[in-house]
Formats: C-alpha cells, structure tokens, sequence
C-alpha cells in the first residue's frame, strides 16, 4: 500500500512552500488587496519561471509532462499563501485542455508552460445556478452570454465556459482576444482574489470535449479545489495555534483553556479528515483504472470534507483572535472571505453533497 | 500511489487466508456464542490455541519473548483477514496489546520467563487494573495503596471499569506506595494474581445490557516484590508503555461494525409520505457528512498503513482516529434510529439492521470514554500535535496526602 504522494510530489511540495513562504503570505495578499492590479505580476512570473504552470503540460507542448499529484500539491500550497496569482485557475484550466483535440493542446498549452497564457474558468452565470445549470446555449458555433463569477479573468487570454451544446452542458475555449469579447472588474466578497465579468456577444468558440467529459473535468477540478482549501484552512489553524500560544488572558495563556484548545483540536480533526479524502481524490484522479471507477465519489467527498473544514477554520480562526480578528488590520479577514469565495468557486457544498450521495448510490447498485 | 500489498504482504495475505480458511471452522457466520455467553471462553481460549500453534501469535513480538518478529503490516494483515469472520478474538486484546507488552518492556528475566508464553498461548487470561473510582482521567490520582512488609507488599483499594478481570488469571495493577510524594511520583505497578485471597471481582452491569467489566476490590493482597514491574516510585512511566498500547488497541472500528453503507440501505427501506427517506435533501446531506467522518477514518488510517508499509512511523494524524470513531458512531445510529421513527425504539422487532444501531447507539457512548475520553483525546491532540500549552495542573507538584481539591 503506499496511500502517499510520490516523491516527486513531495519534492515539488517542498520548493513550492519554501518559495511561497518568502515571496507570498498574508502580507503580500494585504498589499495585493490595497492596490488594484488584476494579480501580483512579479509573483506571476517568477512562479511561471520555476515551471509550475508547466509541470502539467505534455513535454511534446512545452511542458514538464508531470502527472495530476504535483498539480494538487501546487493547489495546496497556492491555497495556503493566499497568493495573489491566477495559478489555481489555470491548473483546472490545464486540466480541462488535457482533454481537448491535438490542435486545442497546441494553441494553448505551450502558452500555459512558458506562462505567456493565463486561462480562467466561467461557468456562473449570476443566479443561483450550479456547476450544470448553464442556460446560455452555443448556436452556430457561436456564443452570448454573460458569465460571472469569473476568478482571474482580468488579465487572462483564455477562458473556458459552460454553455449547452447538443447534449447538455459541456465547456468551451473563449479567446479573449476574439471579437465580442469584453471584460470588466466584479466586486466581490474575496478582496485579494479578483473575479471579474465576463460578456460574450455572438463570440466564435470552440466546444472542449463533450457533456461527459465535463462531468469528469468537475471532479478533477473538484479535488484541485479541495487541495487549495486545504490549505487555506491549514495556514488559518497553524496562525490560530501561534495566537492561542501567545496571547494572555486571566493569567495564562488562552491556548492553555480547553475552550480554546478543543476548537484548536477539532480544526486539526476537520482538516486530517479532509486531507484523507483529497488523497483519494488525488489517486482517483491519477490512477485510471480503479481510481478512474471512483472518481466521482472521491472527488465528491474531497470537495465536501475540504469546505467543511476550511469553514470550521475560517469562522474560528476569528472568533479565537477575539476583537483584534474582527479588525481590518487583521490577517484574519483573509481566510474567512478566502472561505466564502472558495465555497462559490465550483458548486455549494450542498451540490457536491448530493454528488456524493448519488455516485454511492451508484456504487452501491452496482455492487447489488 | 495505490492501495496494492508489496509481493511480500501479499504473500503473506495468501498464507493467513490458506490458514483461516482451513482452520476458521463454525466462525464464518456470526456466532449465537456472544461475549456474554457462557461458552465464549472456552472458544477463545481454543482459538487462541490453534493460533499460536500455527505462528499467528505474537505477530510483532521478538522471537526471545515467542513471537515471530515480523513487522506491523503482518499483524494488521493477520487482524483484517480474521476480522472477516467471527473468531472470538476479544478476550486477549488487553492482555496481549496492553499487559504483556508492559512486563516484557519492564519486567524481569523471570518474569518473562513465567508469564509470557502461557499468554500468548492463551491459557492465561490477563486484565488492566488503572482507573478507580475518584481517578478516570486524572490516572494519577489513584489511591489504591501498596505497603511493603518484609519481601511482600500489601495491597488495599478498589479498581473499576476492568475488563474480563472476573475472567482474569493475573493483572498489572498500578499502585500508591508514597503517599508523601506528587502524585505522579508515588506510584508502583505489579503483576498481581486474581485468584489471590483477597481479590473480588464484581461484574458491572453497563448500560448496553453487557457486563464485560468490573470493579475489583483489594483487601490485604499479598504480593511478592518479585512481581513488582519497574522500580519502586516508576509506576507512571510504567503505565505509559501500557496506555500508549491501549490507544492503539481502542482506536479502531470493529470490522463488523454498521457504516454508512447500512445507514443508506435502511434510508433506502423507509418509505415516507414523500416518498423513500433517503431521497429527501436533509437525508442525503446527513448522510454525506457521516460518510465523510466513517470513510475519512479509514483513509487516514490507510496513510498509517503506507507508512508502516515503508518502514516508516505513522504521521501525528492517527490521533484522530478513536475520537472521531466514537462519536460517528453515535451520530450514525441516532440518525439511523431517528428515520425509523416511532418503531426506533422497539428492540425485539426482528430488524437485524435497527437492532445492530440500537446497539451502536448504546456501545458509543461507552467508546467516547474507554480508552481516554473524546475531551481527554482533544488534549492530547491540542498539546501534543499542535504544541499547545498543558491545562494548569495545581496538584501536579503537591505531596499526594496534602492535595485538597480547590
């Protein structure tokens, strides 16, 4: 049994954290969010430099040829710093290219290697709507729409959008440089991570897979963004611990106060739970035999343990900094609107929860 | 990554499977023989035997002390192909995980020598004898009290919450022999014999129905100082290498026990104005969150596997383990009862799966304290995991007959 990222993963892991930690953290998020650029472009650059945005990438397109593990480990650790980079779009982004046609792969995964393309993933349309539930329709090969949400479009070249195509909803490649094509900036509740508007007039796209192939993109993306909450969740538990082991109250120290230390406990527990389940997650998406058979269900659970504990840990890590968590010179802020935009970003916990149900159900019958 | 044996455990696999299958006999199907019955120690005790005589004993224990000196996967291997069946396996899990282990670690040659192997071979029957009445949690604060006469010491108190000790041969009992000293300073830890003048054990009654353990008195029991385990004054550090056995032993959920695949069926079963009960959002987002705690265990123990698997020690993860445990399975058999509304507490319905989260029901509230308590559990992660500050002990350092509680 060896239920563990490879070496490679982990080697990747630890230069990725190791650079993270000195060039991002909530410092460099505070200043990303006191001024206005879409994202921190030296950040961007020296990261597109290190070869993240390439692991993935066949080496016949530019790339390092890597499998999905260093993908989750690079979500993870941009989850953690909070960095103010597009990089977690465009791992889902890559993810999504994966499966596109041999010209697809050659317009644009060369870009995302050598990092000359930011890509972006839109599939809201501004209601209540879910992953699935994309009423704008492809007719004649082209699109208009209004998608929004949309994270790191401002800057992007690409983005990949939901719209009906002849059997459901399934993605399409939107080149931002096409005509019909306008940006603008969105308000929202994450002040570090832009999102912007997307507004596509009868603009020219091309369909990236099929519905089926969408449903598997929403798993693999689902575990990609389970990584990143993970660790967003982790970094507000470990600066949560430093707090309680510092500051004083009646006499001692708060973390001393099993009030204090079981919640402590219980992000710990929360978070192990997720990491579990993004494991799985990381397997199924890399092992295609009897991982591919359990993908949704992993994926599923991934996403579903990943919200839950970042929630937990996002709403405590202030509630245990006290009045100084509810301030705006707090880091505090940071995680818990990094929560909520993580929560938005690909489907409600609710709608995963009810995936998870469904591919049990399916599993179950199966097995029956 | 993947979930695969190396060739050498799978080698292994197919050798305890070839074993179980030959020898497992009238354990295949759940036996009418319980823990209560009259009968179970006599099946465990001839089980116990047929596995030693075939190497399945002592799976990680050196060879010096009878063991085969392999390493953990072969004993996790050996417990999840046995863990198939329903060999009565429960009657030395204390002994073997917590007890012997403490006297081959801190015990003398001849010690070894007379007890370790009539363990294993399962004609001894051994039992834990730690908490007392005013000391659970607080272990230290035991007042059980050991007086030396001579080359014996004389044994007075009263022990609680002791498993099989009403079907014990022997126990390790941690005692006071310094009531002068901080509390964890004046403990001392013996082999005592149960069958002594002066030991009684009394089956507890627990609220399950089942009375597998008990309260033991201590009146004037002599014991040798040979049979003392550690020097005089260690009985803390003794305990340790007993406790952090325990832990390991309780953490686990039994192979048989209901999951949330069971939860779904009944969900599945119960037809409701609405039709079906696990078609309704509420039910099915229960059941997602259970399946993300009851699934989430086994794969973080699957981590624990991997390392051991390489050689390597399990992560500060496993910690986790008995306390999400227990209380899952609380929540699991609640909701599970819940959805059978008023009939959930009809207990001679003739539902196999209602009965077996009746019982869950009633067995988890017993888990979420054996074996160090969910708030207990919570501590040791905080302190030890996460390095955060020891609770404020005030009696830590005060000589034990002067402690007054504040």
């Amino acid at each position: 049994m060896n239920f563990d990222f490879s070496d490679d993963a982990k080697t990747m892991r630890e230069s990725a954290r190791k650079f993270l930690d000195a060039n991002a953290g909530p410092a460099v998020a505070r200043k990303a969010m006191d001024g206005n650029a879409p994202f921190d472009a030296a950040l961007w650059k020296a990261v597109t430099e290190l070869g993240w945005t390439a692991a993935r990438v066949p080496e016949a397109h530019g790339g390092l040829g890597l499998s999905a593990e260093e993908s989750c480990v690079l979500a993870e650790e941009a989850g953690r710093s909070l960095a103010p980079i597009p990089l977690t779009s465009v791992l889902a982004a890559t993810e999504a290219l994966l499966g596109g046609t041999d010209a697809q792969q050659a317009r644009w995964l060369p870009g995302i290697a050598d990092g000359s393309v930011i890509a972006c993933i839109g599939w809201g349309e501004g209601n209540a709507a879910a992953p699935s539930g994309a009423k704008a329709q492809v007719s004649g090969g082209k699109l208009s729409a209004v998608k929004l949400p949309v994270a790191d479009l401002l800057g992007a070249q690409l983005a990949i959008v939901t719209a009906k195509g002849p059997d459901g909803v399934q993605l399409w490649l939107v080149d931002l440089a096409a005509a019909g094509v306008s940006t603008s900036a969105l308000e929202t509740f994450d002040l570090v991570r832009r999102s912007g508007r997307l507004t596509l007039d009868g603009v020219a796209v091309e369909a990236l897979g099929d519905a089926g192939f969408y449903q598997d993109w929403l798993d693999r993306a689902a575990v990609l963004a389970a990584f990143e909450a993970l660790g967003t969740g982790t970094a507000a538990m470990e600066m949560t611990v430093a707090y309680a082991k510092d500051r004083v109250a009646f006499g001692q120290k708060i973390g001393r106060y099993q009030g204090v230390k079981h919640k402590c406990a219980d992000m710990y527990i929360k978070l192990e739970l997720a990491r579990a389940h993004a494991l799985h997650g990381a397997w199924a998406m890399s092992d295609g035999g009897a991982g591919a058979a359990e993908l949704r269900q992993a994926a599923s659970a991934a996403r579903v343990a990943a919200l839950e504990a970042l929630a937990y840990t996002a709403e405590e890590t202030v509630q245990l900094h006290g009045g100084i968590g509810f301030t705006w010179a707090s880091d505090c802020q940071f995680y818990y609107r990094r929560n909520r935009q993580l929560a938005a970003a690909l489907g409600s916990k609710a709608w995963w929860s009810e995936r998870l149900v469904r591919a049990l159900e399916m599993r179950n019958s199966a097995a029956a | 990554m993947d979930f695969n044996d190396t060739p050498s455990e799978a080698a292994y696999r197919a050798q305890v499977r070839g074993w179980l299958e030959a020898n497992i006999g009238d354990y295949r199907e759940p036996h009418s023989d319980d823990w209560e019955g009259p009968d179970f120690v006599r099946h465990a005790k001839i089980w116990q035997a047929k596995k030693h005589a075939a190497g399945y004993t002592g799976i990680t224990w050196p060879k010096s002390m009878g063991g085969q000196g392999l390493g953990p996967m072969n004993s996790i291997i050996y417990n999840q192909e046995e863990g198939r069946f329903h060999a009565p396996t429960g009657l030395y899990a204390i002994g073997l995980g917590m007890c012997i282990p403490t006297v081959f670690t801190h015990g003398s040659p001849a010690m070894v020598e007379r007890y370790v192997a009539k363990a294993l071979s399962g004609a001894e029957i051994w039992c834990q004898l730690f908490s007392e009445p005013v000391a659970g949690s607080d272990l230290a604060g035991i007042r059980t009290r050991a007086v030396r006469d001579g080359d014996e010491w004389v044994i007075d108190g009263q022990k609680v919450w002791t498993t099989n000790a009403h079907r014990s041969d022997f126990g390790i009992i941690v005692t006071r022999t310094d009531p002068t000293a901080p509390k964890h300073k004046g403990l001392t830890m013996f082999i005592v014999d149960m069958h002594a003048p002066g030991v009684e054990a009394r089956p507890l009654k627990q609220m399950s129905g089942g009375a597998d353990f008990n309260e033991v008195f201590f009146t004037g029991v002599r014991v040798n100082d040979s049979h003392r385990l550690g020097a005089v004054g260690d009985g803390w550090k003794v305990s340790l290498t007993t406790l952090m056995n325990e832990r390991l032993a309780v953490g686990g959920k039994r192979a048989n026990a209901p999951g949330y695949a069971m939860l779904m069926e009944m969900a599945a079963a119960i037809e409701t104005e609405t039709g079906p009960a696990i078609s309704a959002t509420t039910v099915r987002e229960r059941i997602a969150s259970i399946y993300i705690a009851d699934e989430g265990i086994k794969l973080t123990q699957m981590r624990a596997l991997s390392a051991l698997s390489k050689g390597e020690a399990p992560g500060p993860e496993q910690s986790i383990s008995k306390v999400v445990v227990a209380k899952t399975m609380q929540d699991m058999a609640s909701f599970a009862l819940d959805l059978q509304q008023s009939s959930g507490i009809i207990t001679d319905g003739g539902n196999e799966s209602v009965a077996a989260m009746q019982m869950s029901y009633l067995g988890a509230a017993g888990l979420r304290i054996a074996g160090g308590t969910d708030e207990i559990l919570r501590n040791i992660i905080a302190e030890r995991v996460l390095g955060l500050p020891g609770d404020m002990r005030p009696d830590k350092d005060t000589p034990f007959n002067e402690i007054k509680a504040l």
